[in-house]
């Protein structure tokens, strides 16, 4: 007789749900383990000496947090960039979420263009930006905007502007429209009732509909490279001006990289209850 | 407080023409009552009146304004939405306060009459609970609310009961017939049960295909209706139409349903009813014009007597409605409990021929 035989059929079943939970457990670590890798690599490259960062076989975490990675950034003032960077996209962000949302009330609420302006207002956003980016520049050249902060938000603003329009009519929508009835009736008026009651209704949806539309500006590479010169080099372009032709510089490359990505990671943890609300929201809207 | 005049309506809805020309002039603290099917242009009449809808054309004068092109919030109205419309993220108490505080009303005066509001409303201790912390009774009660701490010339309600459950409903309808009394606001409530109409309402305004069917006191409307439709939308169980035929027979009428149903009429309604003899008419008779026998006013004149088999019993406690069939035409007679004991028992029913009602069936007009 064995002895799992042995054992009452109760004891057998809460076993059998252990192993499920620590099997379940186990696989959630390998997958959290893959993603994180390549992350903590990055991290720790930037925090590496270069003789570190080059031994073989590879140096797993360094002997101490170096900050000279950082320092260099900082002396040669290409840390800037990232500062250009969250210039950009915040002010794109906010610029973009501003007129989108009243852009997307107008399209809600008031049938503004009837059914078929507002897909055509998102189908704006699935052009290509490499196949408008040369045109954009001859006018950019033309209006003396390239390398201007001005011309790199209005281009950012204007690219998530169709994104956000259509995302925050679906959440407007989603409004029922006697509560703004309401509002009207007791005495608000058409802008009063947008603060009042629309956007704590679509608090959620704001977020993170904010938090993709920075993430986009934060990220874009194709248009600041274009667009940009010396003056206002966002952070993604300035990663490749560390790749050589000769060598590459892993450590500035590391290091830039987490700079850039630590507001990021900021952005998503302060907002990330908004954001699993917002997301999960628009899911279910389609 | 104020009088509500409506002249010539129109609203157009595309193509749809969904309020006809409406004139409504309602005095001052009346409680009117707009009722009838679904698409009849009530709620849109509701919403005109609001200013949440404009209008094609047609007047709308609250007291001595005329509100056509005033915004909703200049015309002194306070309304209470179907689907109470509260704010979901907001305390009862800033609910109710919402209203008084976009007029930049003073704090205390705000306090104070949120207070009074939710005492008058029984809600006092739930003032600081979310809406979604109370049950379908009271977020109504905090709808009602948010309209009486206005102070509003006229209070519109746009069908506030029907998302609760029977029990409930009969009690907030008791609620609002109360509140009215005590505040005695100008009120236009827009309803499609009946019942809620008769009772609340000083005057119910039938509407019909965006038009006034008829309009008046409940009970001048449910006795005397003008036309057919008045007369089948008002009552419950409804009344039942029999196609018969209005006959002299020597110097009384009698109306003829079939060979062994024929119901002399009482002498006072021969002179108006003496241009109809011999045509096709439509006699009306809800369950109440048909009674048992035992029990009835016996000797008085325009009782008739018929022997009717009873084929269907629904037993409602409190009475026991009676199906028969008069010349293929199902008829309910109200009958007390024991007057049959099963179906298929044939009994005598007495008809109140002074009441039944009697339509040309042409016109559709009550004659």
């Amino acid at each position: 007789m064995s002895a799992a035989a042995a054992m009452p059929a109760a004891a057998r079943r809460s076993r059998r749900k252990a192993m499920r939970l620590y099997g379940r457990l186990a696989c959630a670590l390998v997958v959290t383990a893959l993603f994180l890798f390549p992350i903590y690599w990055l991290f720790m490259i930037a925090f590496k000496t270069p003789e570190e960062i080059f031994a073989s076989p590879p140096v797993w975490y360094p002997a101490s947090l170096q900050l000279g990675n950082f320092e260099v950034l900082f002396k040669d003032g290409d840390a800037v960039t990232v500062w250009n960077s969250l210039f950009v996209a915040t002010t794109s962000t906010v610029l973009a979420m501003f007129f989108g949302t009243i852009a997307a009330y107008s399209l809600a609420r008031f049938r503004t263009g009837g059914e078929n302006l507002a897909l055509w207002i998102i189908s704006q956003r699935m052009i290509p930006p490499i196949a408008i980016v040369f045109p954009l520049f001859l006018l950019y050249v033309f209006l003396g905007w390239v390398d201007t902060f001005h011309g790199l938000i209005l281009l950012y603003t204007a690219f998530n502007l169709p994104y956000v329009i259509w995302m925050m009519r679906g959440y407007i929508e989603d409004v029922p429209l006697e509560l703004e009835e309401s509002a009207l009736v007791d005495g608000c008026s058409r802008w009063e009732t947008l603060i009042k009651v629309v956007f704590p209704m679509v608090r959620n949806g704001l977020f993170a509909t904010a938090v993709f539309t920075f993430v986009f500006a934060w990220n874009d590479f194709i248009f600041a490279l274009i667009m940009t010169r010396n003056e206002v080099t966002t952070y993604p372009v300035q990663v490749t001006h560390y790749f050589g032709a000769q060598s590459n510089f892993w450590a500035k490359i590391a290091a830039m990289s987490v700079l850039g990505t630590v507001p990021i990671f900021v952005a998503v943890a302060f907002l990330q209850r908004y954001l699993v609300r917002g997301i999960s929201l628009g899911a279910v809207k389609g | 407080m104020a009088r509500l005049k409506l002249s010539g309506i129109e609203k157009f809805y595309g193509a749809v023409h969904a309020v006809r020309g409406v004139d409504l002039d309602i005095a001052q603290g009346e409680f009117a009552v707009l009722v009838g099917p679904s698409g009849c242009g009530k709620s849109t009449l509701l919403r005109c009146i609001a200013g949440l809808e404009e209008v094609d054309a047609g007047s709308i004068e609250i007291g001595e304004r005329e509100v056509n092109d005033m915004r909703p919030r200049d015309r002194d109205i306070a309304m209470v939405f179907q689907n109470y419309a509260l704010y979901p993220y907001m305390s009862v108490f800033d609910n109710i306060a919402f209203g008084l505080r976009a007029r930049k009303t003073p704090k205390p005066e705000i306090e104070r009459r949120v207070r009074d509001a939710a005492e008058m409303l029984d809600i006092l201790p739930l003032l600081e609970r979310l809406p979604r912390q109370l049950s379908g009774g009271q977020r109504q009660r905090v709808a009602i609310g948010r309209a009486i701490v206005r102070q509003a010339q006229v209070f519109l309600f746009d069908e506030p009961l029907s998302n609760l459950d029977a029990q409930l409903r009969d009690e907030m309808r008791t609620e609002i017939k109360r509140l009215h009394q005590e505040i005695g606001q100008t009120m236009v409530y827009v309803t499609h049960d009946q019942i809620e109409a008769m009772t609340l309402a000083d005057r119910i305004v039938l509407l019909r295909d965006g038009l006034i069917e008829q309009q008046g006191a409940p009970l001048d409307l449910f006795e005397q209706p003008a036309t057919r439709f008045v007369a089948r939308f008002l009552g419950s169980p409804p009344i039942t139409f029999i196609p018969a035929r209005l006959e002299r027979d020597g110097g009384a009428l009698a109306v003829r349903c079939a060979e062994d149903a024929v119901l002399p009429l009482p002498s006072e309604r021969h002179g108006k009813l003496d241009p109809y003899a011999n045509r096709n008419v439509l006699l009306g008779l809800r369950p109440e014009h048909v009674t048992g026998v035992s029990h009835g006013t016996g000797g008085r004149g325009g009782l008739v007597r018929l022997s009717v088999v009873i084929d269907l019993l629904q037993p409602t406690g409190s009475r026991l409605y009676g199906a028969f069939r008069v010349a293929e035409t199902e008829v309910l007679a109200e009958l007390q409990a024991h007057d049959v004991e099963r179906p298929g028992d044939r009994i005598e029913v007495q008809i109140d021929m002074n009441r039944a009602i009697l339509v040309d069936p042409q016109s559709e007009r009550v004659i």
